[in-house]
């Protein structure tokens, strides 16, 4: 559906701290972008289309985002990595006073240490985004990848 | 059968040559000597082809395979390859296929027994061309695996020598098994692909590894959950290549939650500890149980975490693990939030799993220009005998027992 420019600039500009946020390696700002109450969710096209619950990633609150960056900060060990997000086809499909369900596609390339450059992941984010006085967040952040094989693993979130 | 590509080192199941994650030759002995060898693999379960007709499609080592139900209940296994050109049958993960498999290249048409039923312009047209008169459709089937189930689990074998797959898995280790699948109905929650840059047996080795769980794997450690207090195990099969490891925490009362565990996590940094949030599902206080059956089947609970993983070798130095997560039928509410919540913990992003993922590959790499040295596996002694200690490699070099054994590598 059309929306008004500035509620369209809001949403993209969301999208784009989101990227630049990940792919800065500032994951420590990431789960600002979220609600207290998110939904955080990384699963297969496969599963979803399914309707098999279980993907790579199941966060329901903000607590569990900041408990992943703490954990790939301080826990778990994997080599030395960066993504780049790409984002297009940007779709608001439903707004209604102060929320948006908005369909978008990404394309993230993953870049290890050695210079070794993959293009990690493909698919869709199926955002609903609640616009709040700090501004719009993300109340649900659904990650639908297309390909189906994750290579080695998945540390940082798409 | 052949004599192996290279000798083993002395020091029998301590010693492991690089050699045998890197050679071609080796590789290529396997998939006669393992895969096609007097073992089981396994398929499916056999709650995700209900009806009649369903298929889904895997491999038995790298052989491609469709496994389907039969009009009768049972389940078929065949090598999904067609008789005639050699062309894959089965081309999608996983459908239903009604009565017949057709190959799409010269839809040649087999019904679910694997029998050839009929080949287009068999007689040729207007008597010219067509197949030769003796030519006879009974010897042209598509190659049939023999199949057994365990716990909802399908299994099959290429294998006349193979023995029956109760026997296969044993005793010791199908009572673990039985532990954690009983006879209840599976429900298959997700499934997810990870492909790992290493040999298919650095990742088999790693799931019996019980030595590196605590020191690797610093999730537990880092937010102070794992209890010192943790007592545990390994059973491993006479042959040595089934294990079943398993730790209990001491706190473990009431037959509930994990009392006291919630405690230990607060303070330390997990802002949510809803992920622990488990239920001593089989009355036993046992939080974590890592089984394997030769070759490469793990069956994983983690607390209420429950998948199976199969281990697919894809060329000598790349595996793909494919994971298959599951609930039961019965699960209430609260259980299927719990194993939702907790699969965080395992998986290609999990928790305590993640590491897992790139450690097989960092040994592959290191190993290049290695290939006359030997890997180190003597914790715990020489032996591959049960043990109420973890701290051992004994699993693994039970591993290495029944794979010598099979691939004529001599003690």
């Amino acid at each position: 559906m059309i929306v008004d420019v500035g509620t369209r600039l809001a949403i993209e500009d969301l999208f784009a701290r989101y990227a630049h946020t990940i792919d800065d390696d500032r994951l420590e700002e990431w789960p600002a972008l979220f609600t207290e109450d998110c939904l955080y969710q990384v699963i297969s096209a496969e599963n979803w289309a399914l309707k098999r619950p279980i993907g790579l990633i199941h966060c329901d609150n903000r607590a569990m985002l900041q408990d992943r960056v703490t954990s790939l900060r301080e826990a778990n060990i994997y080599e030395a990595q960066g993504y780049r997000h790409m984002l297009s086809a940007t779709l608001v499909t439903h707004f209604h006073r102060d929320e948006a369900r908005v369909v978008s596609n990404y394309q993230v390339t993953r870049i290890m240490q050695d210079g070794s450059t993959l293009l990690f992941s493909c698919g869709r984010y199926l955002d609903r985004i609640k616009f709040t006085k700090a501004g719009p967040l993300f109340a649900e952040r659904v990650v639908v990848y297309d390909n189906r094989r994750v290579d080695t693993l998945l540390a940082l979130p798409l | 059968m052949d004599a192996p590509a290279f000798a083993w080192p002395a020091g029998g199941n301590t010693r492991v040559p690089y050699r045998v994650y890197t050679d071609a030759e080796n590789h290529e002995r396997e998939k006669a000597n393992i895969f096609a060898g007097p073992t089981w693999g396994f398929l499916c379960a056999a709650t995700e082809i209900p009806e009649a007709g369903d298929y889904k499609t895997t491999f038995l080592g790298e052989v491609p395979v469709v496994v389907v139900r039969r009009k009768d209940g049972g389940i078929n296994a065949l090598v999904n390859r067609c008789s005639h050109r050699g062309s894959l049958v089965a081309l999608k993960n996983q459908g239903n296929t009604g009565t017949s498999l057709t190959c799409v290249y010269h839809s040649w048409a087999f019904d679910l027994d694997g029998n050839l039923q009929g080949v287009p312009f068999r007689r040729g047209i207007e008597g010219k061309g067509g197949m030769p008169e003796g030519f006879d459709l009974k010897q042209h089937g598509l190659k049939r695996l023999r199949v057994e189930e365990t716990c909802g689990l399908v299994f099959g074998s290429l294998s006349a020598e193979a023995p029956p797959l109760e026997q296969h898995i044993g005793e010791l280790i199908g009572g673990r098994m039985q532990r954690v699948l009983g006879n209840r109905k599976l429900k298959v929650l997700g499934t997810t692909s990870q492909y790992l840059h290493n040999n298919w047996k650095l990742y088999v080795e790693n799931t019996k590894d019980t030595y590196h769980a605590s020191l690797l794997h610093s999730f537990f450690s880092t937010f102070k959950i794992l209890r010192l207090t943790a007592t545990g195990g390994i059973h491993v099969s006479d042959q040595g290549g089934n294990h079943a490891s398993h730790s209990r925490n001491k706190q473990d009362k009431d037959g509930g939650e994990y009392v006291g565990l919630r405690s230990a996590i607060d303070g330390f940094g997990l802002q949510d500890a809803s992920i622990f949030q488990a239920r001593d599902e089989f009355g036993d206080g046992i939080t974590v149980q890592i089984l394997s059956v030769f070759p490469n089947f793990i069956l994983q609970q983690v607390h209420n975490s429950i998948a199976l993983r199969q281990v697919l070798p894809k060329g000598v130095d790349e595996t793909e693990l494919l994971w298959t997560f599951l609930g039961f039928e019965d699960d209430d509410e609260e259980m299927q939030r719990m194993r939702l919540k907790q699969a965080n913990l395992v998986g290609p992003a999990g928790y305590i799993s993640m590491e897992d993922g790139c450690v097989g590959g960092w040994v592959q790499r290191a190993i290049q220009g290695s290939e006359a040295d030997d890997s180190v596996v003597e914790m715990g002694g020489a032996g591959h005998a049960s043990s109420d200690s973890r701290v051992s490699e004994a699993s693994v070099r039970g591993f290495w027992n029944q794979y010598r054994g099979l691939m004529g590598f001599a003690p």
